[in-house]
């Protein structure tokens, strides 16, 4: 594959992260992309945090967390799938490809179905290439510490 | 803050694909970063050793580890941070095996990947701050659902420990499976004579109380103050008259009802009582075959039972239970084999699953323990077993062994000829696995002592032929085809997760997998625990596994409950919710999405607000997400510390770019 391109997974500790660890276990080779970070539960993610990895100068947003129906915390992964679907409808209002962000369901078994996962999200994101930068001073400032959004898009 | 970095080798685990070296010198370079190195094992003795020794002598505030998955031993180095006098929380790890070294093979990418999770962890670590447990009380009974040998296992060993138990069976009777067998593997003992003693041990221990016909339908809490509904299923029949005397089942003129007991190859009584050993005996109607239900006509029973105990209009009743501690002990059941065709789709009544030859070589089965054959009742000289039928097989959605096939066909090949000397059997099998003490000897003498044909090889066919059935298959160490007339075919059916497994799972928010069994903690090293704290498996819910380790697993769960009740007190896991007053404008979105019912509402200063109970907040930050005033914040995960880690990461882009 061409040069790495910047790729950021939101996973629950419980499911996704677990699934994630069991294919590390079982040496199932993935693109190294992808950067993980560990969240309580896919109903801890902010659509905002995705906007701000996008914005901020990421390629891709992978979010995974447990099967519907089958949540650590009972209901979580029920919030995420309904604000994550709104987001995925509104990425494309602000200008960013859909294709950039995707939401998937692994289990702590599915190892797997995890590198499966990796595969095909970071070849997604590779057909798509680098995303625009929206100048190196917004960047910077959407980079910026604080959990408001401020980005001046005409910069 | 003076952060400490500690970059594991795990042998070669991690060092053979990423530089380790080159990560520590990158670390030292990262805002905050005081000291980094390289270690061997940082979670052997040397290795937490010279992470103490770091801390006091360079003064660190905070510690880094990139090493394993934090869900192995996060609460190791979390341990040992606190060791050397830090607040645990002051840890972050990095993932750079499972997530780096291990999946990927080119040392330079893998390099840069470490670097940057270190990276990400220490922008975070600059953000966490010492969090402090608090002490919750506990309620000190337990549990235990499904009464089979597990089950019963773990729930005496509990009582006998001094703790009040509630056993949950969903059937009329405990036992499960065991009590279905003829005798046991490799000792050939009687079945019902080993599990009879300690099933009527539950029923006069004073600390089990049993709610057989029962069913979990919610369960609410966490760890030391759980409460669950159970639905205790009507019988018709009031429990605490019914002596069990079985007049009723004499006298009851619907005789042909479904036998689940005897797996369906005897026919029963709409009312009964499953077996004569059955824990409770009590009587009980199935009201589907019943003609009182069907008609409104009959009522025989009622009419007969000495103990006036019938009472048609009986109806569900919930009750609710407060524990500490859950075990689950469900067991299996076998795979629906019909799928397969080639063996005719359950069409031939001569081909029956293993479960139903038990019941056929039970002195106690419907056929008083002669061997008779469903369509004819003669008695079979030819006896085919298959195995690996649902087992082993991805095309049937079934990859895993069951583990214990193997073995009860050899002890039913021996039995077969025990009970008709002048029988034949075969066996078509792919390996022979009898890895167990005493198991492959036992396997050899079904073959050597018994003279039973193993036939390495799949079974193509099978299908009828005059009164016969025809079984064509291929002997692949003979390299030929080969076809045996049988009176009678075994199917050696593979085993899944209890049926509503999954159910019960979302109930008690544990996982489980594709085939229906409960996730452990770890594969290894957490084979009784869940990941829901509190939550303990038992037997073949976990996985296919045989009597001993079902029983060795129900006493292991047991202890575990044992060893929490030991305190009488557990500290709550600090990672709960807060609610920032300045910032709450009191529109309490939070407390409606909160799973748990954790967020309250506060005066303050006349106005309201919310708040969290802390020993009831399970820190899973949907609140914190719900919350567009950024007021209520997940610990240790708000939103600083999780933007704090993507800005590490795309800030380390800007600078590359
Ligand atoms: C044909 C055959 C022969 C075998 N022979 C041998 C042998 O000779 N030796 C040997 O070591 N092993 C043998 N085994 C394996 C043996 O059956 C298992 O090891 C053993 O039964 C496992 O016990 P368990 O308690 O885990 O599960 P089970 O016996 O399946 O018991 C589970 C119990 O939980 C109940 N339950 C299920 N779901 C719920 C729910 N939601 N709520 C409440 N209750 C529930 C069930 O009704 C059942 O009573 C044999 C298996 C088969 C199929
Ligand atoms: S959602 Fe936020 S503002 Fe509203 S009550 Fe909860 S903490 Fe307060
Ligand atoms: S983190 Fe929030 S939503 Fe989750 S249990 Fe705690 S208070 Fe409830």
């Amino acid at each position: 594959m061409d040069k790495e391109l910047r790729i950021v997974g939101f996973l629950c500790n419980w499911c996704s992260y677990g699934g994630a660890d069991t294919a590390g276990v079982g040496r199932f080779t993935q693109p190294t992309d992808l950067r993980i970070i560990r969240m309580p539960c896919s109903g801890r993610i902010d659509p905002l945090f995705v906007l701000k990895t996008l914005i901020g100068g990421a390629d891709g947003v992978l979010v995974s967390g447990c099967h519907p129906r089958d949540c650590h915390y009972a209901e979580g992964n029920y919030y995420a799938r309904r604000r994550l679907e709104v987001l995925k409808r509104f990425l494309p209002i602000i200008g960013i490809d859909q294709g950039r962000f995707e939401y998937t369901w692994v289990s702590a078994s599915e190892g797997q179905r995890w590198q499966h996962v990796v595969t095909t999200f970071t070849n997604q994101i590779h057909a798509l290439g680098p995303i625009q930068r929206i100048g190196k001073d917004a960047q910077a400032r959407a980079c910026a510490f604080g959990r408001t959004l401020e980005v001046d898009v005409s910069a | 803050m003076k952060i400490g970095v500690f970059v594991c080798h795990c042998g070669s685990n991690i060092a053979g694909t990423v530089d380790v070296v080159r990560v520590a010198e990158a670390a030292k370079a990262m805002p905050e970063v005081a000291f980094a190195s390289d270690t061997m094992y940082a979670c052997s003795e040397p290795g937490q050793d010279g992470i103490i020794q770091a801390i006091k002598d360079k003064g660190l505030d905070g510690v880094v580890v990139a090493s394993c998955t934090p869900r192995m031993h996060g609460p190791t180095f979390m341990r040992t941070v606190a060791r050397a006098g830090l607040n645990p929380y002051m840890f972050e790890m990095a993932n750079i095996r499972e997530h780096v070294s291990w999946i990927g093979k080119d040392k330079e990418a893998n390099t840069r990947k470490a670097t940057d999770l270190v990276k990400m962890a220490v922008a975070k670590l600059a953000q966490n701050r010492p969090l402090f447990p608090s002490s919750f009380s506990i309620n000190k009974r337990v549990m235990v659902i499904g009464g089979g040998v597990a089950g019963i296992q773990a729930a005496l060993d509990c009582a006998e420990g001094g703790l009040e138990v509630l056993l949950v069976e969903k059937t009329t009777t405990i036992g499960g499976k065991m009590a279905k067998l003829d005798k046991t593997f490799p000792t050939v003992d009687c079945s019902s004579c080993i599990l009879g003693p300690k099933m009527v041990d539950v029923a006069q221990h004073p600390n089990i109380t049993l709610y057989a016909n029962s069913e979990v339908e919610e369960v609410f809490g966490y760890v030391g103050n759980y409460q669950v509904e159970i639905r205790k299923k009507a019988t018709y029949v009031d429990w605490k008259t019914c002596t069990g005397c079985g007049a009723c089942m004499e006298k009851c003129p619907s005789k042909k009802s479904p036998d689940a007991f005897n797996e369906h190859v005897g026919r029963t009584t709409a009312i009964n009582i499953p077996f004569p050993q059955a824990i409770p005996k009590k009587a009980s109607i199935d009201r589907d075959s019943c003609t009182k239900f069907k008609t409104g006509k009959c009522g025989v029973c009622a009419k007969i039972c000495p103990a006036k105990s019938i009472d048609y209009e009986q109806q569900d009743e919930m009750v609710t239970e407060d524990v500490g501690a859950i075990i689950c002990a469900t067991g299996y059941d076998l795979m629906d084999w019909t799928v397969y065709g080639e063996y005719g789709a359950g069409r031939y009544p001569d081909v029956i699953t293993s479960l139903q030859y038990e019941r056929l070589l039970s002195a106690s089965g419907p056929t008083g323990g002669h061997i008779k054959r469903p369509s004819d009742g003669k008695e079979p000289k030819t006896v085919v077993f298959i195995q690996c039928v649902g087992s082993r097989d991805k095309s049937v959605g079934r990859p895993y062994c069951t583990g214990f096939c193997c073995m009860y066909t050899a002890k039913q090949a021996i039995l077969t000829k025990d009970h008709i000397p002048d029988s034949e059997s075969y066996v078509f099998y792919m390996d022979i696995r009898a890895p167990g003490k005493m198991y492959d000897e036992f396997t050899r003498r079904a073959m050597e002592e018994y003279g039973t044909q193993y036939v390495r090889g799949r079974v193509s066919m099978v299908y009828p032929k005059g009164d016969k059935m025809l079984v064509r298959g291929a002997d692949t160490l003979a390299g030929t085809q080969v076809e045996v007339e049988a009176d009678l075919v075994v199917l050696a059916v593979g085993a899944e997760g209890a049926k509503g497994s999954p159910q019960l799972a979302e109930k008690l928010r544990i996982s489980y997998d594709s085939y229906g069994f409960f996730m452990e903690g770890h594969p290894k090293l957490k084979p009784v625990e869940t990941n829901t704290a509190g939550v303990y498996l038992a037997g073949c819910s976990q996985g296919p596994k045989d009597i001993p380790s079902s029983v060795a697993q129900g006493s292991a769960a047991a202890a575990k409950v044992l060893g929490l009740f030991a305190k009488d007190q557990l500290q709550s896991d600090p990672q709960v919710s807060k609610v920032d007053i300045k910032r709450c404008v009191g529109c309490m979105k939070c407390a409606m999405t909160c799973p748990f019912g954790a967020i309250k509402e506060l005066e303050h200063r006349g106005e309201i607000k919310a708040q969290v109970i802390e020993t009831v907040c399970q820190g899973c930050g949907i609140c914190t997400s719900t919350c567009r005033q950024g007021a209520i914040q997940l610990q240790n995960f708000t939103d600083n510390q999780i933007l704090a880690e993507v800005n590490a990461l795309l800030q380390s882009e800007l600078e590359e770019a």
